[in-house]
């Protein structure tokens, strides 16, 4: 599978990401030649062989529903870029 | 002093030979001295060590020091420092000072290791060379030509370099182990669940892991046994007992069996790797060890199964970077997609 400059183009827009037109071909290339390595994973056969989620067979834990935490807004919200009486400010999203 | 190995400089310190204060000061000073031609860290904390350095000595005097309290060490900047910048290795988190700690810097800090900085990295833990860091390339020790791995290259160099006796890394896909080798310590990637990985900055959740970096097996089975243990805060975390990793150290290697996957060792392996593991494998047979040629067929698919898991879990852990609750953000957003597409694109500008 090989990508075209527009499929970057795409990929970066939908990721929210800043990317220079000029390195666009190299991410193309670079892009395309992971696809075509990744694409060797196509020709085996995985019938019957058992998906293993965890080396140790763990299982995902549970707790109970209850509050385990304390409000430390402001802790956290020190090192935000901007914050107004305790919330996040971002640009206008609704008019 | 910074010939000793940590279990030397644990000995020493509980014999009075030497205060932790002494011992900090001695390899700040070394890490002054040398770093500038290693750049394996990216911040030094001299004040917060040689406080915990004192704090240590208090406990030393008291008589309730561990095998850990009084000993420097680094931690690669990928663990959250309350009040010491965690950077990553990127510019995006250039400015970030956690708010809290990691649960492997508090296990440390409770067992009386004195942090002395944060040590350099590929940015967010990917790379293998230690060449993409925001704060530049770490050199090989041995070698300053020479790259010393990645992408925990910092910690392996540092203590490579003799700067600390021991430090932290993580490995996502060779990230402890490659660096440990091209510097020439030991290093070791626990089994996943085994360490916390709560304040450790994700890259690849399902295979990310901590584990330390030493001079020695003993050593690093130390620095393992105070890192290691279950963290209610880390949903994967494995709720085992914490064994004594130096038990076994003294064991004989009689009967152990070593196996040999012969797919390792095909082409474009390089003479002188081949040389050294031969050399290897010759003191395994010495000490008793048999070795069993292999075979893991499967082992052409790793390297793709990885691109897949990794880089999918890597785009969705990194999209946190958004430049609204924490790190870089870009000047003058137009709109909220303005805002998310500048602050990722500039900070990824080195």
């Amino acid at each position: 599978m090989s990508l075209e400059a527009s499929d970057v183009e795409k990929i970066a827009h939908l990721a929210r990401l800043g990317i220079d037109a000029d390195d666009i071909p190299e991410y193309t290339r670079n892009l395309s030649a992971i696809l075509a390595f990744v694409e060797q994973l196509n020709a085996v056969d995985t019938a019957g062989v058992e998906p293993l989620a965890h080396p140790l067979e763990a299982t995902q834990r549970l707790r109970p529903d209850t509050v385990t935490e304390v409000n430390d807004r402001e802790n956290f919200q020190h090192v935000a870029p901007q914050t107004e009486a305790g919330l996040y400010l971002v640009p206008k999203v609704i008019e | 002093m910074h010939s000793k190995s940590l279990v030397e400089l644990a000995a020493g310190l509980q014999a009075g030979e030497f205060s932790s204060e002494e011992l900090t000061r001695a390899c700040l000073d070394r890490v002054g001295r040398l770093d500038g031609a290693l750049n394996s860290f990216i911040t030094v904390a001299d004040e917060q060590a040689l406080a915990a350095a004192r704090a240590a000595d208090a406990r030393l005097q008291q008589g309730e020091a561990g095998p850990l309290t009084g000993i420097p060490f680094a931690h690669k900047d990928i663990f959250c420092t309350q009040g010491i910048r965690t950077s990553c290795g990127s510019r995006m988190l250039d400015n970030f000072t956690a708010p809290y700690d990691a649960t492997v810097t508090a296990k440390l800090q409770a067992a009386g290791a004195v942090m002395l900085g944060k040590t350099n990295m590929d940015e967010f833990a990917m790379g293998s060379s230690n060449e993409t860091s925001f704060y530049g390339p770490v050199k090989n020790p041995w070698n300053t030509d020479t790259v010393p791995g990645g992408s925990s290259g910092g910690s392996a160099a540092a203590v490579a370099a003799r700067l600390v006796p021991a430090s932290t890394g993580t490995d996502t896909g060779g990230s402890i182990r490659q660096p440990a080798a091209l510097c020439g310590v030991t290093g070791l990637k626990p089994t996943y669940g085994r360490i916390s990985r709560y304040g450790m900055i994700a890259f690849a959740s399902s295979l990310d892991q901590a584990g330390p970096f030493a001079r020695s097996a003993e050593d690093a089975a130390i620095m393992l046994g105070a890192m290691a243990g279950f963290d209610e805060r880390d949903s994967t975390s494995v709720d085992r007992p914490v064994e004594d990793y130096r038990a076994g150290l003294g064991d004989s290697l009689k009967g152990l069996r070593i196996g040999l996957p012969k797919e390792y060792f095909g082409e474009g392996l390089d003479a002188g790797v081949a040389a050294a593991v031969e050399a290897a494998l010759e003191e395994f047979r010495k000490l008793g060890a048999t070795v069993t040629e292999i075979s893991l067929p499967n082992t052409h698919l790793a390297v793709p199964a990885y691109y897949v898991v990794a880089p999918a879990e890597c785009s969705s852990n990194l999209s946190r970077f958004d430049g609204v609750r924490f790190g870089y953000r870009a000047g003058n957003p137009q709109d909220l997609t303005d805002l998310y597409t500048r602050s990722r694109g500039v900070g990824r500008l080195l």
